[in-house]
């Protein structure tokens, strides 16, 4: 067992799927010789050589065009955009192409690819470093989306991402490569070797796609959150003495049901909280599901927490991010409700 | 600055409009055999001239002349023959079936049949193309059974898509057809990664992308020649120039560049433009592409001269915007015709044996149209099953899409 950082942990999954399948390979914007701008396939070049690993053209729709096109080979590119915000031009071949080919061929081709991508804000991206487009991905069938929250799920995760069948995107929250950045950014955040889900596996083993897991035990509110956060959530929890059970989504596409039925039905309550903008974010489908399925146990209204509905500031970075003085105060008025 | 003029807009169109006299005077046809044939290892800079000429094998008294003549035996060019007729006759009847409402949607290769027949001959088993709507000729010329394709635009219970695509969205990968898509372009840049993907793998397999005048247009077009040119992937890119992208001229999509191929030429890409007409001409300079590609030399890009004779497909209506009569002043022809013409010359063809092979055809495709039809039209008979909407979205169906399933009542 090594401590990691997220950045080496999932440098790790494709290091590790590498070496057991000569049909992956990783390709991006500077993710060759040089290995990444966020560092995440430094070495792999070295190691697997440069048919592997290499360097791609500035052009998404290429990069996922011909990473299909591999797929349909029998290849298994694990693609990296540099920045989420950069995917548009690649929507198209995400789209319509990867999520349908097996559909619309009924099973004669295949596309078993992942679309590793950063995403999230927190490090003064501006409007196009800093987005999460999660929802833009859930709303499409055929693919499945996962957003970790750590070093370990996004080793295990991505491994199984490489190994499914299907297309998967992989958003991984760029403030949190480096420690569980908790939304407190005026304080250092705790560097990921403190933290136990720092402790990472040198070798290879999956999280299935598709299970949520409880990163707090509570009685009082359901927090439902992802990514970035989830560390927020659980600051929020601390903060307001609020016995808050606080669940990390980790697969949104599939989604994990029953385990957020389950726990809003023993609380009552219910606060969702992701970094992306609010209207016709993931949240509203979350909220949907636990009125659909829970409607009787509710004590109160569902509440969101979101990014505003506006591109994402630079100088206002911090009013921006819905960090835990926001989840707080949603947490109050839950329970107040 | 009171000197300085207004500025206007250029708008391109086309020579002629409804009405008009059909002039194809622009269209400049080298004579026949008139175009050098290059070594395969020559570097684009080198052929400019084959970006802005055309490539011609058959002349006008049907003799077969020139450097890029000689390749096919007698019986290749008979088989090349009957897998156009087959082609033809196939649309004949698929768009009849459409007008009879037996399928809601049709599209037909009337005058462009060389093209895809010629082309797939030039290919190997193993090898991967990734077609638009109007290359059927690759599955014809590859023997795929006219009745699975038949299933596939009826809808019907053998249906091997399940009813999920419009007709002649055709997929077989044992047939080396890509899926298609429905989408423009994007499987242009589709095919540039697989022969990377086979290149990765030291594999001997070669791809073609395949794509049509007015969709060059599109970013993808371009994507895919920056990534074919960067690792010299092993792919030959087809452009079909039919002059027509539905109602609009193919100056739209060409601007002020010369030609189609002649995009290939600032990529490092050699570049040629071949009559595609002229089954001898496509199959030749196809077997020159696939050799470069097959060698490791790099991708080739081929622009097809041809024309579009029929509609865009059965929603369309060309008399809205072209001449009736501008497919006859076509300069280059018919291309079953001027194969005839050719077996004739060479004493292997004759009036009466193809008449009697039109003959023969008509009834094998109608024997598969009966088959077809047992299974079922789009609107009666057997059909795909309301579960199959929901199969195969993912390998393994989640639980929300099976939930819908059941609330489906299925």
């Amino acid at each position: 067992m090594a401590r990691m950082t997220m950045i080496e942990a999932v440098r790790s999954a494709m290091d590790v799927s590498m070496g057991r399948d000569d049909d992956v390979v990783v390709f991006g914007e500077d993710v060759g010789y040089f290995g990444g701008v966020f560092r995440c396939t430094q070495g792999l070049q070295a190691k697997y050589g440069k048919t592997r690993c290499f360097d791609a053209p500035i052009n998404e729709s290429g990069i996922l065009g011909t990473a299909i096109g591999m797929a349909a080979y029998g290849l298994k590119p694990c693609i990296e955009i540099q920045f989420a915000d950069y995917m548009y031009p690649a929507y198209d071949q995400i789209t319509q192409e990867a999520a349908r080919i097996r559909y619309r061929s009924n099973g004669d081709f295949t596309c078993p690819i992942v679309v590793r991508m950063p995403t999230g804000g927190g490090i003064f991206g501006g409007q196009t470093h800093s987005q999460s487009p999660e929802a833009l991905f859930t709303h499409v069938c055929g693919l499945k989306v996962i957003v970790p929250s750590n070093p370990y799920d996004a080793k295990g995760l991505l491994i199984a991402a490489i190994e499914d069948p299907d297309p998967v995107m992989f958003l991984e929250p760029k403030r949190l490569y480096n420690g569980p950045f908790d939304g407190h950014h005026e304080k250092p955040v705790t560097p990921w070797s403190k933290h136990e889900l720092g402790e990472v596996p040198d070798g290879h083993y999956t999280i299935p796609i598709g299970k949520a897991e409880v990163r707090r035990q509570g009685e009082a509110v359901t927090v439902i959150a992802y990514g970035t956060m989830v560390h927020v959530a659980l600051a929020a929890a601390e903060e307001t003495g609020i016995d808050a059970e606080v669940i990390d989504l980790r697969s949104l596409l599939p989604l994990d049901l029953d385990t957020i039925v389950q726990s809003v039905k023993k609380t009552g309550r219910c606060v969702v909280v992701h970094e992306a903008t609010l209207t016709s974010g993931f949240g509203g489908e979350v909220v949907s599901l636990v009125q659909e399925h829970c409607f009787y146990h509710l004590e109160a209204p569902i509440v969101r927490v979101t990014g505003w509905d506006t591109p994402y500031p630079h100088a206002q970075e911090w009013d921006y991010f819905p960090g835990p003085a926001r989840v707080g105060r949603a947490l109050r008025e839950v329970m107040e409700g | 600055m009171t000197d300085v003029p207004h500025l206007s807009l250029h708008v391109p169109e086309p020579a002629v409009r409804p009405g008009g006299q059909p002039d194809f005077s622009n269209v400049k046809i080298p004579k026949a055999g008139s175009v050098p044939r290059p070594p395969v290892d020559v570097a684009s800079e080198e052929i400019r001239d084959l970006a802005y000429s055309i490539i011609r094998v058959l002349n006008r008294d049907g003799e077969a002349v020139g450097p890029w003549a000689g390749l096919l035996s007698d019986e290749e060019l008979l088989t090349g023959l009957r897998n156009m007729m087959k082609l033809r006759a196939f649309d004949a009847r698929m768009l009849m079936a459409q007008r009879q409402g037996k399928t809601s949607f049709y599209m037909q290769h009337l005058g462009e049949e060389a093209v895809s027949c010629a082309f797939r001959k030039a290919l190997v088993k193993g090898d991967m193309n990734f077609p638009t709507y109007r290359q059927a000729g690759l599955l014809i010329a590859d023997d795929y059974p006219m009745v699975e394709m038949m299933n596939q635009i009826y809808s019907n219970e053998a249906d091997p898509l399940r009813g999920r695509q419009l007709p002649i969205m055709y997929s077989s990968k044992e047939h080396g057809f890509f899926t298609i898509s429905g989408n423009l372009a994007t499987q242009y840049v589709q095919a540039v990664g697989w022969a990377m993907a086979s290149a990765i793998k030291n594999d001997t397999k070669i791809a073609a992308a395949w794509i049509g005048d007015g969709s060059t247009a599109e970013s993808d077009f371009h994507s895919a020649l920056v990534f074919a040119s960067t690792y010299k992937a092993p792919v030959i890119l087809n452009i079909v120039n039919n002059q027509w992208a539905i109602s609009t001229f193919q100056g739209i999509a060409r601007g002020g560049s010369g030609t189609f191929a002649a995009r290939g030429l600032g990529f490092g890409i050699p570049a040629l433009r071949v009559d595609g007409n002229d089954y001898l001409a496509v199959y030749a300079v196809a077997k020159w592409a696939a050799e470069r590609a097959r060698r490791n030399l790099g991708p080739t890009l081929i622009e097809y001269v041809t024309y579009r004779v029929g509609a865009h497909s059965t929603s369309d209506d060309p008399s809205a915007y072209r001449p009736k009569t501008e497919s006859e002043a076509w300069p280059l022809g018919d291309p079953v015709l001027r194969l005839k013409k050719h077996l004739i010359v060479r004493g292997v063809w004759s009036e009466e044996r193809h008449a009697q092979a039109e003959a023969e055809i008509l009834d094998e495709v109608i024997q598969a149209q009966k088959e077809a039809e047992s299974h079922g039209t789009l609107h009666a008979g057997g059909r795909p099953s309301v579960r199959d909407i929901f199969e195969g979205v993912y390998a393994e169906m989640p639980a929300h899409i099976r939930r819908q399933r059941q609330k489906a009542g299925y």
